[in-house]
């Protein structure tokens, strides 16, 4: 019964070539796609709200000569970094939950592309967030001025936009190494409590938690002065609990079976 | 142009395709049948570069489908219209889609139009669809980037009976303007009515493929007779090969005429004698079915 029809050879007839996506508009839809569900618009929403909350309480009640620029900075930031991670998480595990890597990766089989141009938008959304809680600090400084509200140093203004970048990017590499968005996210907020717990159990975790405890060494960040220890400390922690969880997520993504 | 060529994927000791080869050329409408869980979505799965295969490979105009700089451009895919974000519109799915392909984000609201999603239904949530309508939202998103051919994984499903026929309109339409569009289907009667080429397949292996008429005529005669003893003697006098088949009746690989002759040169009564063509494929189908659902440790 099998009959094989007469096949002519079409690949002698002019083709158009489609140039390749771009990895910048990738990574444009992937971080449209943090604020286009539900889930992602409350988030942000929540975000938004908790650092006006924080910045209007703060310069109303504060002892107005404590605070400077940095100072109302620190708090206002921390909602933006408790909460983003978050949406880093679920931008890559909500396509495996919801299944739409059946889409995704028909439309862009090059998994690691959009695995870069996840870890992008992740950052994107650490600078959009931190240019909005600099406005913010900014908008309501006049409020809550201390004797010099205006000294702005550089360092310490970096040193906040990169705590909110690490804290991103910890959620985008647990998601990407569990691929589970509730087993990531529980973890992204259990895993410090376990280290504060275990650390004052054991002493004998003291020591290696200076070194290994993304939050401790990540709250470095918000510190006035930080030493070379202290950059190698957070460089350490960066290296086991966001790199290699990456790197480790980028091999289970690209050889994970789409069903 | 999408050519499959010996896949085959294994999963531990089961095969869940085996050797599976065809071909689907430009202006043709294939129909992937088979039961479920007989390999179709797997295949169609590898054809996309979604699923690694085991072995064998398979191209998309020309190339296989992950070498493809663009391939919403080349290809409309939709493999399975529940695996939709429910916390986004319909609208938002497709402007996303849109903004990858590179194509102007006014198509939206034309392939809404084409689908038939209302205004109303594209700004409400996914996750408030019906089954039906997440199949139009993802035939619209397959068409988006004008694709030359479509791969479709039971678009069918959840359609109401006009929805099907509309399908069908849309399918039969793209394949005449020189589309190449491959479907699968485990209802036999909703390929036969839009497919140009059958590809049957059964516990992961072709059984049967070919242009659907000569599948079709392939099954010769039905005929049955009120003495069916006579009826056979007088066919094997002709020099017909028989074959049983339901109801007492007999397939034969044989003209109409050739059958009448026969039986009139024996006075044999006939009570039926009808082309045996749809049938002889569905009872291949039918087995098929059963045969994948009986003995255990076969399935899929």
């Amino acid at each position: 019964m099998t009959v094989t029809a007469p096949v002519r050879d079409t690949a002698a007839v002019a083709t158009p070539s489609f140039s390749p996506i771009p990895l910048w508009r990738l990574t444009a839809v992937e971080l449209r796609k943090m604020a286009d569900t539900r889930s992602g618009a409350w988030l942000l929403a929540i975000v938004g709200l908790l650092a006006a909350a924080v910045v209007t309480v703060l310069s109303l009640t504060a002892d107005a000569p404590e605070f400077d620029f940095v100072g109302l900075l620190g708090p206002t930031v921390l909602p933006a970094a408790v909460l983003l991670p978050v949406l880093g998480v679920l931008s890559v595990t909500s396509e495996w939950s919801q299944r739409t890597t059946l889409t995704t990766y028909a439309l862009v089989p090059r998994r690691i592309r959009v695995a870069a141009a996840k870890v992008l938008a992740a950052l994107a959304l650490a600078v959009l967030a931190y240019a909005a809680c600099l406005a913010a600090t900014a908008a309501a400084l006049p409020f809550a001025g201390g004797s010099d509200p205006w000294h702005l140093p550089a360092a310490a203004l970096g040193k906040a936009g990169l705590f909110l970048v690490v804290n991103v990017l910890l959620g985008v590499a647990f998601g990407m190494l569990l691929l589970n968005s509730a087993l990531a996210i529980v973890l992204y907020f259990v895993l410090p409590i376990a280290w504060s717990i275990l650390g004052e159990m054991v002493t004998a975790l003291a020591r290696p938690a200076q070194w290994l405890d993304l939050s401790v060494t990540s709250g470095l960040l918000l510190e006035p002065v930080m030493s070379g220890r202290d950059w190698a400390r957070l460089g350490t922690s960066v290296a086991v609990w966001i790199v290699l969880p990456l790197v480790l997520g980028l091999v289970r993504v690209a050889r994970r079976e789409v069903k | 142009m999408i050519e499959v060529a010996h896949l085959t994927k294994r999963y531990g000791a089961q095969t869940a395709v085996d050797d599976v080869s065809f071909r689907c050329t430009p202006g043709t409408v294939t129909g992937f049948l088979g039961p479920n869980g007989a390999g179709k979505s797997t295949t169609m799965r590898m054809i996309c570069g979604l699923t690694p295969p085991t072995g064998g490979h398979a191209t998309v105009a020309g190339r296989p489908y992950r070498q493809l700089p663009n391939p919403g451009r080349e290809v409309g895919i939709l493999l399975d219209a529940s695996a939709q974000h429910p916390g986004r519109t319909g609208r938002e799915t497709l402007t996303l889609a849109a903004k990858l392909l590179r194509v102007p984000t006014s198509r939206v609201g034309e392939l809404l139009a084409r689908v038939d999603l209302p205004a109303a239904a594209a700004r409400k949530r996914v996750g408030d669809y019906s089954l039906g309508m997440r199949q139009r939202l993802g035939l619209a998103q397959a068409l988006l980037g004008e694709p030359r051919a479509l791969i479709l994984d039971e678009p069918a499903n959840g359609l109401d009976p006009e929805g099907i026929f509309w399908m069908r309109g849309l399918l039969r339409d793209f394949a005449d303007r020189g589309g190449t569009v491959l479907l699968s289907s485990h209802l036999l009667r909703e390929v036969e009515a839009v497919a140009d080429r059958l590809v049957m397949i059964g516990n992961g292996r072709v059984v049967a493929q070919g242009a659907k008429d000569e599948l079709l005529s392939g099954a010769g005669m039905r005929v049955r007779a009120l003495d069916p003893a006579a009826l056979r003697a007088a066919l094997a006098a002709a020099g017909l090969a028989t074959a049983p088949a339901d109801g007492g009746a007999v397939l034969v690989d044989a003209a109409a005429e050739a059958v009448g002759r026969a039986a009139a040169a024996a006075g044999v009564v006939l009570l039926e004698l009808q082309p045996g063509r749809a049938r002889g494929l569905e009872e291949m189908f039918l087995s098929l079915t059963n045969g994948t659902t009986a003995p255990e440790g076969t399935a899929r």
